[in-house]
């Protein structure tokens, strides 16, 4: 009786799976799938190397320093940072006293409470603080960005495929709508206020080209700031501000590994031991 | 329980016959993973699953319960307090890659644990309630990882989660206020992370209970072995206890490595880059995905395209869904070959591993976006998933010629070793 009834619904499910291929098979071959713009034109993420790629890789601290720079006088006019607080920059190799200062001379005031009236107000950010967003909310966001919302940053690097990689393509990405595209896609022309990178995938985004000339921003340690230069450096800091524990994972990762080597090694061999006479003939 | 040449449990110390006669749980212990349980003495690594099943569980448990001490059950701040768990707790980064490559790792270790089953006959007589119990937890599981992976309130969370409940609203008629009510609102919302936090919270210790419950089923007929010959005598058997915790004690040695491997290198590999964007109801993903364990299901989910009659295609593809799992229960009816051992069964051989590669191209597909040619390569591998199990398992089980088995698992193991010690052992003809 189960064996009937298993074969009948083994029979039904297989049999209309398989017709429904055999519908769906002449569908493909009578109308094959149009390729659409994003699949002939997106393209896979730029080869850019880092100091933190591979198993072992650790943060170039200068580096980041330079990409806080970047995030600080070009990104931060539009995009939060609402996970990271300014006390976390000790990581980056700054003292208190300089993460105080940092904090204190920030551009976006952090909201307070006037302790007089009670009315909103704003004060000097604190190391304590986490990085002010720069738009009250999202409608005052998207009213001053043609109506997209920048999105945070803190975890951008971890919310991509490639996130590192993502990050330095898409901002060295931008450039002029090739004229292949127009011509096979003439729907496809990149609209108003918005700009064509073949790293977004849908290949038009509302944010300008934010990192433009070289020399935008003027390095302390003297590194020449290109465009290439600054986009890696910001994807770096990015990464850091996304993956903070990076070092100490793969430190305490490689600790962790050796230490069980060795207890397994010693595992194998009491279980060798222990089985030393029943892997012989002799019982 | 148990064989009558298995060890007794002799307390000496006074402190331990006083507790013995008080509450036996020590001779419980002996029995259940102690000297006092007897176990075929040929098990191969395969055997060693169930051991690290359990060790997943409580690895899930520890570093749950640690999560959950900084966890924030509410839509408003769930994904703000699980960062600052990756940020700001002491070792929080660890507890949170731990539980969730814990959980992937769960997975792979359990279904290592059912291709054992399924390979060497271990639902067969007399040990169907193992396998019947053992399919309950793997359904626990499921619910609970499911439950688990909405709690980050992530895009995929969101999404996820409204996809999953939508399953039930395909239901004809009562579809809708199933999916209302199992969400408590029209959409995944507070009501519903609260509710998946409580029960992520709940199921875990129901699969511990279930799990007692399939050990206490094993130990009635005892383990399975490789042979699938049953125990004949006190040769074939050695205690659990030093043999096999020794052996589990390697084993365990190596699970921890491959899984520390991925905690501490790649502790993203498995997981999907949107569930770092915050759950936003107003943006849908590209492609929704669940977790790669729930892949080869979600492949037969989406294979039917096209409706039967009145039954709409997503009906039919949530009832295949629920099937394939449900099918599994009927298994031990479904193959009646006596023969236990996929070793000594040539033709169920074959199609066994046709059904292995089946599953994985079947994995594949369920991560793949739902285009052609996609689609109609999973109908392909949907159509034999369920034609073996349900029409090709019971025909070779009748028609089969099987391979001559060992005596007994003695003679299969002196078969194996008799020739390095130069002693005249009875050999097999194979």
């Amino acid at each position: 009786m189960v064996r009937i009834g298993a074969f009948l619904v083994g029979l039904f499910f297989a049999g209309w799976l398989f017709i429904s291929f055999l519908i769906g098979a002449v569908a493909y071959v009578s109308e094959p799938p149009v390729p659409t713009v994003e699949h002939e034109f997106h393209e896979p993420v730029k080869h850019v190397s880092f100091s933190f790629d591979g198993p072992f890789g650790k943060y170039d601290k200068q580096q980041l320093q330079r990409g806080f720079q970047v995030f600080k006088e070009v990104c931060s006019a539009c995009h939060s940072l609402k996970f990271v607080a300014f006390r976390d920059l000790e990581a980056l190799g700054y003292n208190e006293a300089e993460v105080k200062a940092i904090a204190k001379q920030w551009a976006i005031k952090t909201p307070s409470v006037d302790p007089a009236t009670g009315e909103a107000s704003t004060r000097d950010p604190v190391p304590a603080d986490h990085f002010p967003k720069p738009f009250a909310n999202n409608v005052a966001a998207a009213a001053a960005n043609n109506n997209a919302i920048p999105p945070d940053l803190s975890l951008m690097t971890k919310a991509r495929h490639h996130g590192s990689a993502y990050v330095y393509s898409l901002l060295t990405g931008f450039q002029e709508q090739p004229a292949e595209l127009l011509k096979h896609f003439p729907d496809a022309k990149t609209p108003e206020g918005l700009h064509y990178n073949p790293y977004f995938p849908n290949l038009n985004l509302a944010m300008a080209p934010p990192l433009s000339a070289e020399g935008q921003v003027t390095y302390g340690d003297g590194t020449k700031a290109t465009v290439d230069q600054m986009a890696q450096d910001v994807s770096a800091f990015l990464t850091w501000t996304a993956e903070p524990k990076l070092e100490n994972r793969r430190s305490a990762g490689l600790a962790t590994i050796i230490f069980l080597l060795i207890a397994t090694g010693l595992a194998y061999m009491s279980y060798q031991n222990i089985w030393a006479d029943k892997k012989k003939a002799a019982v | 329980m148990s064989f009558p040449w298995a060890e007794q449990y002799t307390p000496k110390h006074p402190v331990m016959q006083w507790v013995d006669e008080k509450l036996p749980l020590p001779r419980l212990v002996y029995n259940a993973v102690g000297a006092g349980y007897p176990v075929p003495r040929n098990l191969n690594y395969f055997w060693n699953f169930g051991v690290l099943a359990g060790l997943a569980l409580v690895i899930q448990i520890v570093t749950g319960v640690i999560m959950a001490m900084h966890y924030g059950a509410n839509d408003l701040v769930a994904f703000g307090t699980v960062e600052q768990t990756m940020r700001d707790v002491n070792a929080g980064w660890l507890m949170r890659y731990a539980h969730a490559n814990g959980a992937s790792f769960f997975f792979i270790v359990v279904y290592l644990h059912i291709f054992r089953g399924l390979y060497f006959g271990s639902y067969k007589a007399p040990r169907e309630m193992v396998w019947l119990l053992g399919l309950v937890i793997f359904l626990l599981m499921m619910a609970t990882a499911f439950m688990g992976y909405v709690l980050p309130w992530g895009q995929m969370s969101y999404w996820g989660a409204k996809v999953i409940t939508g399953l039930f609203g395909a239901i004809p008629v009562v579809g809708e206020p199933i999916q209302t009510w199992l969400l408590g609102g029209f959409a995944p919302g507070n009501a519903s992370l609260n509710r998946f936090f409580s029960l992520h919270f709940l199921l875990p210790f129901v699969i511990a209970g279930v799990i007692i419950l399939h050990i206490w089923a094993l130990h009635i007929p005892g383990s399975s072995n490789p042979t699938g010959v049953e125990v004949k005598g006190p040769q074939d058997t050695v205690p659990f206890h030093p043999y096999y915790t020794a052996k589990d004690g390697f084993g365990a040695g190596i699970f921890l490595i491959a899984f520390s491997i991925l905690l501490f290198f790649a502790p993203n590999f498995l997981g999907h880059p949107d569930n770092y964007i915050e759950a936003n109801p107003l943006s849908t993903p590209a492609h929704i995905v669940p977790e790669w364990y729930f892949w080869p299901f979600y492949a037969i989910l989406r294979a039917f395209t096209v409706d039967f009659f009145f039954v709409p295609a997503k009906l039919l593809g949530v009832l295949a869904m629920f099937a394939s799992i449900l099918l599994l229960f009927f298994l031990p009816w479904l193959d009646t070959s006596p023969v236990r051992s996929g070793k000594y069964r040539p033709t169920f051989n074959k199609f066994f591993w046709i059904l292995v590669i089946d599953v994985l191209i079947l994995g594949w597909l369920g991560g793949a976006p739902a285009e052609e040619p996609y689609v109609m390569m999973s109908q392909v591998a949907a159509a034999y998933y369920f034609a073996h199990f349900l029409i090709i398992l019971p025909l070779i089980s009748r028609f089969e010629k099987p391979l001559p088995l060992p005596g007994s698992i003695t003679e299969a193991v002196l078969a194996k070793y008799g020739k390095t010690d130069g002693e005249t052992v009875a050999v097999p003809a194979e």
